[in-house]
């Protein structure tokens, strides 16, 4: 899977999250503008590793702070 | 500019507790209301283990965790006092140098034959038990499986450590078996699971999890400091309760509930768990627990091995309090009592301090908790019995209840 399946396909996962129906862009962070709290990025992190069928370990969530990391990170799981 | 000379800072850099802002605003906002303190409260005098002057007033305890009230024992106080006139105040070193007398010896003996198992360690605190074993077990490239609402002991223990931590949702057997099957082939795997879950007082299907986590090759760690002396046949927790405890690798336990002093411990019949006590830096780094404090520890704990009349009796309590509150007509965290700890869930900080403070001026302390020690942002009055209680006590808790639910507008 490329990048831009994966983007589209985490879109489609984050729409229900975004409670606020804010802009997605790869700078949009989950923090700052999306405003998620510990509990909304606990349930979207779990939607995202059912859907691709991966971990992404709290090590790894400490280094993704907006949409674009996320997506770099689960097209990294998807290689090979 | 020399390198061995700290730069001189100068201008406007960052004041470091500037990060604290938030925390000092939510208290000076909570204090202006006019609200006793719920954060710093002093017993000035300790009656009985279920009664204290608190602020000044005469006060029921139903917010310590002293479960089977062995606080006072008369045996177990007579033990704490010939070891502090025989063995002096204090150790002054570690475990592995000058710190390991007589006693620490016994109270790991008396471990060893309340949960029989082959090893117990005995660390200065249920936190530093937690943070020692699981930074110590879980190492780079390792694999930590555990619940989300895991106490802060725990997640510290993780964060010192260097293993890729993953969580699940709270109690989710299905959650945590598809994380445990995605786990990479060849990585060690450890899931942490608790036997009672402090905030809400509710009890995990150990049966199922320990299952499943054996299962997918991991080992279990469990820490059944809500539940040692009143869970299961022999008092030995959840585990035993549901007939897994010989499928659990590590128990971790603390001495400062049901045993009634300070200090924690893992018991585990791993055949090579001896050497922690070489590579675990918060059990060697530390001074070890006085002399007086464990053998206060070795005493209750063997009393507590044969402590089943006291058992239930807490549990009517419990039983009690829950039927009585939720009659009431309060929320609480869970629709049974499970174990020692009825939740009274309060629908906002505000009102959860306020009721706390009228639950105080009647005479009862009760814990106050507030995120992030709770799940999901709740504000809980967090009642914790004693088999010390009387079941006359427990109706004037629930009148302290009604009045003081009915005057802050929450029932």
């Amino acid at each position: 899977m490329d990048r831009a399946e994966v983007d589209a396909r985490i879109r489609g996962i984050i729409a229900p999250f975004n409670k606020k129906g804010a802009e997605i862009l790869d700078a949009t962070t989950f923090a700052g503008d999306l405003e998620f709290d510990s509990l909304t990025v606990m349930d979207f992190v779990a939607a995202i590793e059912d859907d691709f069928d991966i971990i992404i370990s709290m090590n790894q969530q400490a280094e993704i702070e907006n949409f674009g990391q996320l997506v770099d990170a689960v097209t990294s799981t998807q290689a090979g | 500019m020399q390198a061995d000379q700290p730069e001189t800072v100068e201008g406007d850099s960052p004041d470091l507790f500037s990060k604290f802002d938030d925390v000092i605003q939510m208290r000076a906002a909570l204090l202006a209301g006019g609200v006793e303190d719920p954060f710093s409260l002093v017993m000035e005098r300790v009656l009985s283990p279920t009664r204290a002057i608190c602020n000044g007033r005469d006060t029921i305890l139903l917010g310590t965790y002293n479960y089977m009230g062995m606080t006072f024992d008369p045996d177990v106080i007579a033990a704490g006092q010939k070891a502090l006139a025989e063995f002096g105040a204090g150790t002054t070193g570690s475990r592995v140098l000058n710190g390991t007398y007589r006693g620490h010896r016994d109270v790991e003996d008396a471990l060893r034959e309340f949960y029989a198992m082959d090893h117990a360690m005995v660390f200065s605190t249920g936190y530093q038990a937690n943070l020692g074993i699981i930074s110590t077990i879980a190492g780079k490239g390792d694999y930590i499986v555990l619940d989300i609402d895991s106490h802060a002991s725990i997640w510290d223990g993780c964060a010192l450590g260097n293993a890729e931590v993953v969580p699940f949702k709270h109690n989710d057997i299905e959650a945590m078996e598809k994380r445990l099957k995605r786990i990479p082939a060849g990585a060690g795997k450890l899931v942490i699971l608790e036997g009672v879950y402090s905030m809400l007082g509710d009890v995990a299907p150990l049966k199922e999890m320990v299952r499943v986590a054996k299962e997918n090759g991991a080992m279990v760690l469990v820490d059944e400091a809500h539940s040692m002396g009143f869970i299961g046949e022999h008092g030995r927790g959840v585990a035993e309760a549901q007939g897994v405890l010989d499928d659990v690798d590590f128990v971790i336990g603390t001495f400062s509930k049901s045993v009634g002093t300070v200090g924690g411990f893992c018991v585990s019949n791993h055949p090579k768990f001896e050497i922690m006590r070489l590579v675990c830096r918060p059990y060697v780094f530390t001074a070890s627990l006085p002399p007086s404090v464990v053998a206060t520890a070795a005493t209750s704990i063997r009393k507590l091995m044969h402590g089943s009349a006291k058992r239930a009796h807490l549990w009517d309590n419990s039983r009690a309090l829950h039927g009585g509150l939720k009659a009431l007509g309060f929320t609480l965290g869970t629709e049974v009592p499970q174990s020692a700890i009825v939740a009274v869930i309060m629908p906002d900080l505000e009102r959860g301090a306020a009721m706390w403070e009228a639950l105080l001026h009647e005479g009862l302390y009760v814990n106050l908790a507030r995120p992030p020690a709770t799940p999901a942002g709740m504000t809980l009055l967090r009642c914790s019995l004693c088999a010390e209680h009387s079941a006359e006590e427990v109706q004037t808790i629930l009148g302290m209840f009604e009045r003081a639910g009915k005057a802050v507008g929450i029932i």
